[in-house]
């Protein structure tokens, strides 16, 4: 059982970690502001949680000691990560960054003019 | 559905009151009590049985974990593909979605949605404005995967 505990933990750490060296290199490799966005909101969130999880599992299963800190530490990256990616890239549009040049499709270009037509 | 809840923690209060034992466990039995009584006196709410949307609650959680972690998966693709052939653009996605914190949940759900990213919304909340990574094969596919979504929002609020 103390084996199948171990390995969990491992597991999880090991999978926190890579994943956010992933969003590590997503943020050198990708072009713009929007696809980085896309690794760092969604990889970071999962390998934060990951890792904060395998603290969680080891202090609770191999110390006896249950942290409730690190649950609501996980609660609260899962619920701001998300926004905090949605506002970046929503302050980066309204200030005029432009999109990669091989980007295919801009419906936001058209929002002001839906607005008028609706208001 | 506030009231519902309210309704079964009286009911909870009511029989340790009748038992004379004030312990959790007492408090336990007489909820589940409770929840049976209000379930059968289900037609006399408004709303639905509260605990169906429960039920509801806890299935979109496990939505939201299943798509985290399939969100992954792709951006993990994506970035170790060693030539970058991605086509990325924004699009627009109509939603019925009415009230504020619905609007709020479905755009945290795509944001976590594999290679979907809420930049923008309308002022009228009609319209999400989202950038994917890649159009041509998430265009269509994602609209299926927001038509579940959108379900299961509608399933907690209905």
């Amino acid at each position: 059982m103390t084996e199948i505990i171990r390995f969990l933990i491992g597991f999880f750490l090991i999978v926190g970690s890579f994943l956010t060296l992933v969003t590590a290199f997503g943020l050198i490799r990708l072009p713009d502001v929007y696809t980085r966005n896309h690794a760092a909101s969604k990889s970071a969130t999962l390998g934060v949680m990951c890792i904060l999880l395998a603290t969680f599992l080891f202090f609770f299963l191999e110390e006896g000691h249950f942290n409730s800190r690190l649950i609501l530490g996980i609660i609260f990256i899962f619920i701001t990560a998300p926004v905090a990616g949605h506002l970046i890239s929503r302050a980066a549009y309204n200030s005029g960054v432009p999109l990669w040049e091989k980007s295919v499709r801009d419906d936001l270009k058209g929002k002001q003019k839906y607005e008028k037509k609706n208001m | 559905m506030a009231f519902q809840i309210l309704l079964n923690f009286f009911l909870a209060f009511l029989w340790m009151f009748l038992q004379v034992s004030f312990t959790s466990t007492s408090f336990i039995i007489g909820y589940i009590l409770g929840l049976i009584i209000t379930f059968a006196f289900r037609r006399f709410f408004n709303s639905r049985f509260y605990l169906w949307r429960v039920f509801a609650v806890i299935s979109l959680l496990l939505l939201f974990l299943k798509e985290l972690i399939l969100s992954n998966i792709s951006v993990l693709k994506t970035i170790l593909k060693p030539r970058l052939d991605i086509k990325p653009g924004i699009f627009e996605l109509p939603t019925e979605l009415k009230t504020d914190w619905e609007i709020t949940l479905l755009a945290n759900l795509i944001t976590l949605t594999p290679g979907t990213l809420v930049v923008d919304i309308s002022y009228d909340n009609k319209i999400l404005y989202i950038h994917t990574l890649d159009i041509p094969d998430v265009d269509e596919a994602v609209n299926d995967i927001k038509n579940t979504f959108e379900k299961a929002i509608m399933e907690v609020s209905r």
